[in-house]
């Protein structure tokens, strides 16, 4: 096992009052992708913050590259990439300037800033680009071009909130596409998503947080495992029937799930549990069968569902 | 664990500094000395994209102010204006340069140092752009500072040069005054700078500085007329008013202007206090907005 | 003030479409939005910017009266407060206008995107732009009002003429306000609105302001006098002043010209810009 590139222990955060980051451990090695999922408000982008070395610990232990942030911030940064929730691209600038005054910040060689920033501008696709105005490129492109400034420094490790948010289905595959074979270089990547999907596809290995603290970890496939069903069969009777058909379901499946707008239902097998409900005289108006995702975790977990 | 990558080989030897370690210390070392001059660098750039107005107002507004009111106002005032009643005075011209002067570098200031900082913290973070690079805070601070400075006495420099074309510098110390007006620019510029800081949004606040205390500072310093034509209750405007020690300062040089050697030495001192304040303020509220 | 509504029909390209597709007499509804915005966010710096001309006016009046004492004009002596008053009142006048028509309108057209959304209405741009203009008017009338106020108090309305000052200043204030949202509608970056600032500054100083125009040499006081300003502040001062004569008509019919130009420009702009 390599040391670890990131090592948090009883990790907090204090604001005023409210404990936005409720301690919080975990470690990521080297080359492994390593996510935080999450609803909004659930401590990952302030936990982001401080791992990106911008943001002070209130307590508990932090070591990134075996330096502690509160004495290192400038050597740990100088070994980040940092893609931020909001672009804060300088939209003052052209394309490609930005990436140029970005190396900058680095201490790099101008020659050397600009055989990468090409480079980059190839890896994110903007080579026709590289002199538009940065407002005039599209929310996607806007991502690939910070997401190509985080890589200016051959970052050791990346760092990325909520990476697709806001973006198109389109968009947000390309932008995939980049990360995997970012992953596929062995580059460290770190991020957090709301997204169950975006989880299931980019992250070997991930924790779920709500409420500033740790609710579970692992693989995707050892999570849903763990806390879920193979399969979840949805059904819906009307918003106004779910509740009281509820009631007459105790027994089927594993677990039952009452939602606003459906019921769901969690067992190995879906069809069946389709055929029990039938049997019983009920007729859902529609009905789904198919296998569980991080979603069903989450629901499980905290009684709550990611995107509310 | 997925990735067979060619760095985590290399590393984990206990006991010895891990090399990743090694290199982020590495790294670190030059953004530590230098981050001040990238960010100037970052700024220069911007600047770049504004060039043309830069130049414009640069070349423009001496010329408007010092042939408006060098022979437009001058020739309403006959009589030398003398700074005290019974002192010698000058010509309108020569009495008026120092302050344009001054004040062109405190516009130059505000201008800089109001909205792009608002801009850099929230309409267009790039300061938190900076901070997540080995950029540190004061660093951030710095780097505005050295690149506003520059503007400034650039924009000094060729306002000193027309002066000097108008016939309004007699002293041959005269070229002094770009370095007074840069130091009264810089005076009001970071205390301006460390309040915007504060600022989590603008509904306002900025367009009221520039109301209620850049225009009545413009007014009431000393810059037309000579302070002791206000009446008394009006005159401590011009004592706290980093404009009136910027133009004090610049008289003395531009034009050997009588005050006595302890009021221009209060000049330095009042212009270097505020400075120093404005600069220090900005730095705490930028590591303490920016590492929150 | 009533709305040059004739003027429109130039602007309508074919008889089919005519003044309705511009007009749905509705610029009312622009106004109350824009006084609602006005209220919730910033009336401070709407009532700051009254403070403006009487700054200048304490400062100027005061400390450079002292050292020029009587101005000279065509009708005789008059102090120099006196002098330059008149002058800053349509210089209240102006700034009120220009900024609710300039920076404003950019704002609005470029980041909030709102005339977009009103144009998808029922409303048509010559309602929006007399709506704007009219609002801009209100708020040089505003300022015009108070300073006039503080003018009397200071004894420096030398006339019972003053009285016309005020519709003097709102014909000031529709002129600024319509050529302003006319070429605001045709800027389209932060860098070419500064350039608005670059003609306002020396216009303001060298218009008669603070000093009469005689001391240049001809050619620049033809310059000064192609500008709109100087026409305001020669209006304004001969009826503050009380030296009127019909000359001062001159002035009036500059601006009924240039309300014209700005309404119809603005108008033809913005149906290009959001209609066609």
């Amino acid at each position: 096992m390599p040391a670890p590139v990131i090592t948090a222990r009883d990790l907090r955060k204090q604001y005023e009052d409210v404990a936005a980051v409720d301690g919080i451990s975990f470690e990521v090695s080297p080359g492994e992708s390593f996510g935080l999922l999450g609803p909004n408000g659930a401590g990952k982008s302030t936990t982001m913050r401080m791992v990106g070395a911008v943001s002070t610990r209130t307590s508990g232990d932090l070591e990134i590259l075996g330096l502690d942030p509160n004495a290192h911030g400038p050597d740990i940064r100088s070994q980040l990439g940092v893609v931020p929730q909001a672009d804060n691209l300088d939209t003052e600038l052209r394309v490609r300037e930005n990436l140029l005054v970005y190396g900058r910040y680095f201490g790099l060689p101008r020659r050397t800033i600009a055989e990468r920033a090409d480079e980059l501008l190839a890896f994110a696709q903007l080579e026709e680009k590289s002199k538009a105005k940065v407002d005039a490129l599209s929310g996607g492109m806007k991502r690939r071009l910070t997401i190509a400034r985080a890589l200016i420094n051959d970052p050791r490790i990346l760092l990325l909130d909520e990476p697709t948010t806001g973006l198109d289905p389109q968009a947000r595959h390309i932008l995939w596409d980049r990360l995997f074979r970012l992953k596929e270089q062995g580059t460290t990547l770190v991020l957090t998503t709301h997204y169950m999907d975006e989880a299931e596809q980019l992250c070997d290995r991930l924790i779920v947080v709500d409420h500033g603290r740790i609710m579970a970890e692992g693989t995707p496939a050892e999570l849903i495992r763990a806390h879920s069903s193979r399969e979840v069969l949805e059904v819906r009777f009307g918003a106004d029937r779910n509740a009281e058909v509820a009631k007459r379901l105790e027994g089927v499946g594993d677990r039952i799930e009452v939602l606003p707008d459906r019921i769901l239902v969690y067992s190995a097998n879906g069809e069946a549990e389709l055929v029990r409900i039938t049997e019983a005289g009920l007729h859902p108006i529609t009905s789904l069968v198919r296998r569980s995702s991080l979603e069903d975790v989450f629901l499980r977990l905290t009684g709550r569902s990611l995107i509310e | 664990m997925s990735a067979e990558s060619p760095r985590q080989q290399a590393t984990d030897a206990p006991g010895a500094p891990r090399p990743e370690t090694a290199r982020a210390l590495a790294a670190g070392t030059r953004p530590r000395r230098f981050g001040a001059w990238y960010v100037a660098e970052h700024r220069f750039r911007v600047m770049r994209s504004y060039l043309q107005t830069m130049l414009a107002t640069g070349i423009g507004s001496p010329i408007i102010y010092l042939y408006g009111l060098g022979a437009g106002l001058a020739s309403l005032i006959d009589a030398p204006v003398a700074s005290q009643p019974g002192a010698e005075g000058v010509p309108y011209l020569v009495f008026v340069a120092p302050a344009l002067l001054a004040s062109a570098a405190i516009t130059v200031a505000t201008e800089e140092f109001s909205y792009p900082i608002m801009l850099g913290y929230k309409w267009n973070p790039t300061f938190t752009g900076m901070h997540a690079s080995p950029i540190r805070p004061g660093q951030i601070v710095d780097g505005i500072v050295i690149s506003v400075t520059v503007r400034i006495l650039a924009t000094s420099a060729v306002y000193y040069l027309f002066m000097l074309l108008f016939g309004a510098v007699p002293s041959p110390l005269g070229y002094l005054a770009v370095l007074a007006a840069t130091l009264g620019g810089l005076a009001f510029g970071h205390l301006l700078m460390a309040y915007v800081s504060t600022l989590e949004q603008d509904t306002g606040q900025i367009a009221l500085v520039m109301r209620f205390l850049v225009l009545p500072m413009t007014l009431f310093s000393g810059t037309f007329f000579p302070l002791s034509q206000l009446p008394w209750f009006l005159q401590p405007i011009g004592w706290v008013s980093p404009l009136w020690h910027a133009t004090e300062l610049s008289r003395v040089f531009a034009y050997g202007y009588p005050e006595p050697l302890w009021l221009t030495v209060v000049h330095v001192v009042v212009l270097v206090a505020m400075a120093a304040v404005g600069w220090i303020a900005s730095r705490r509220i930028a590591a303490r907005r920016l590492g929150r | 003030m009533t709305a040059p509504a004739t003027t429109t029909d130039r602007t309508a390209p074919t008889g089919g479409r005519g003044v309705a597709s511009l007009y749905a007499g509705n610029s009312r509804a622009v106004m109350a939005r824009g006084w609602r915005a006005t209220r919730s966010s910033n009336w401070m710096i709407v009532v700051s910017g009254f403070f403006e001309p009487i700054f200048y006016l304490l400062s100027m009046g005061i400390g450079l009266g002292a050292l020029v004492g009587e101005v000279a004009t065509a009708d005789g002596d008059v102090s120099y407060a006196a002098y330059i008053a008149p002058a800053l009142l349509a210089v209240a006048a102006m700034n009120g206008a220009i900024y609710d028509s300039t920076w404003n309108v950019f704002f609005k057209m470029n980041f909030a995107k709102l005339y977009e959304g009103m144009l998808a209405t029922s409303l048509g741009p010559l309602d929006v732009a007399l709506g704007e203009i009219s609002l801009a008017l209100l708020r040089g009338a505003f300022y015009a009002s108070g300073f006039l106020l503080v003018m009397q108090a200071l004894g420096l309305n030398l006339s019972w003429w003053a009285l016309l000052a005020l519709p003097a200043v709102l014909l000031i204030a529709f002129g600024f306000a319509s050529l302003g949202m006319a070429i605001t509608s045709y800027m389209k970056t932060f860098q070419q609105m500064d350039w608005i600032n670059f003609v306002l500054l020396p216009m303001f100083l060298l218009s008669a302001t603070f000093f009469p125009i005689t001391v240049y040499p001809q050619a620049v006081q033809w310059i000064i006098q192609a500008m709109p300003l100087w026409h305001g502040v020669e209006l304004v001062r001969g009826l503050t002043t009380g030296a009127v004569h019909w000359g001062l008509l001159w002035h009036v019919l500059y601006y009924a010209v240039m309300i014209v130009v700005g309404v119809v420009f603005t108008t033809k702009r913005l149906r290009a810009l959001f209609l066609d």
